[in-house]
């Protein structure tokens, strides 16, 4: 009983103590929209054969980013992390397969 | 046995159930809009009738609705941060930012939807239509949804009359709310900016 309780305190304690600083959170903001100014410039800007792939890894980075440390993902229990990312790569996994059943990545 | 078990807030392994609750609803979501963004991608070329995406799409427009979205993650987290500190005026604060921004944003869809149909482009004008209506438009009364969200907080703080743990509550909106933010990053960049 004890040992729950000295468990549940710890856990309490790390909740309201994860997470950064407000300066870390405006530089994670700052990198974002850096991030973003960087897609929109794709649109004006010819990336040649690196237009598509420069996209789609600018768009996960800032997906990482914003799950990891506005969530906190990357400090909280690891569970969390799994019920959310089982959740994630089961739609991207059943999606990629409708879409690949109605031949979407060969067109 | 804590005051947190009794109002049954955490399970026996110090995970908070509402925490657990939240993420796996969020998983879920994932699914919902997993179909929804699919279902564009195969119809965004399927104009038979109408403009085409890259004849209406407005780029400079939702880039910076994009970025308000962006920025309101930002306030959110503050609100979250300052909710751990116990700062319940900062907390206010940023969370009526934080919806003021969430405004804005649903404001411009609004804004953007009625600009594409005055150009000919409605619901049920081609499949890429339905397809973007549906789309942008459920991720729009997500917003909204969080809007409401977090305006009833605000009042709630004031009156004072938060169940629970006060932090953990600003926490599990602001998941939805991040949620939310980073369905519209993939919304972007899928739809937007990746010509048909």
């Amino acid at each position: 009983m004890t040992t729950d309780t000295t468990h549940i305190a710890t856990s309490a304690e790390h909740s309201e103590n994860h997470g950064m600083s407000t300066a870390g959170y405006i530089r994670i903001a700052a990198i974002l929209a850096a991030i973003t100014a960087l897609e929109v410039s794709t649109v004006y800007i010819d990336f040649g054969p690196f237009f598509l792939p420069a996209l789609l890894i600018m768009m996960a980075v800032k997906f990482v980013m914003v799950v990891s440390y506005f969530m906190h993902l990357k400090f909280d229990n690891k569970i969390f992390s799994l019920m959310f990312y089982a959740g994630l790569i089961l739609a991207v996994g059943v999606y990629a397969a409708f879409l690949a059943t109605f031949k979407f990545f060969i067109q | 046995m804590t005051d947190a078990v009794a109002h049954g807030h955490d399970s026996g392994t110090g995970i908070s159930n509402i925490k657990l609750g939240m993420w796996t609803f969020l998983g879920s979501e994932c699914l919902l809009f997993g179909g929804l963004i699919s279902t564009y991608m195969l119809y965004r070329g399927r104009v038979t009738g109408g403009p085409r995406p890259s004849q209406i799409f407005d780029i400079p427009f939702t880039s910076v609705s994009s970025f308000v979205l962006l920025m309101s993650s930002l306030t959110m987290v503050l609100a979250v941060s300052a909710a751990h500190k116990n700062e319940d005026r900062k907390t206010n604060i940023w969370l009526t930012v934080t919806a003021l921004l969430g405004a804005t944003f649903v404001g411009g869809q609004v804004y953007e939807f009625t600009a594409f149909y005055n150009e000919g482009l409605g619901f049920s004008t081609s499949l890429f239509g339905s397809s973007f209506y549906t789309l942008t438009g459920f991720h729009g009364v997500h917003v909204t949804v969080g809007i409401i969200m977090l305006m009833s907080l605000v009042g709630i703080f004031k009156r004072s009359a938060v169940p629970g743990k006060k932090a953990e509550v600003v926490e599990m909106i602001g998941l939805y709310w991040h949620f939310v933010d980073i369905v519209w990053i993939i919304i972007f960049t899928l739809v937007y900016l990746i010509p048909v």
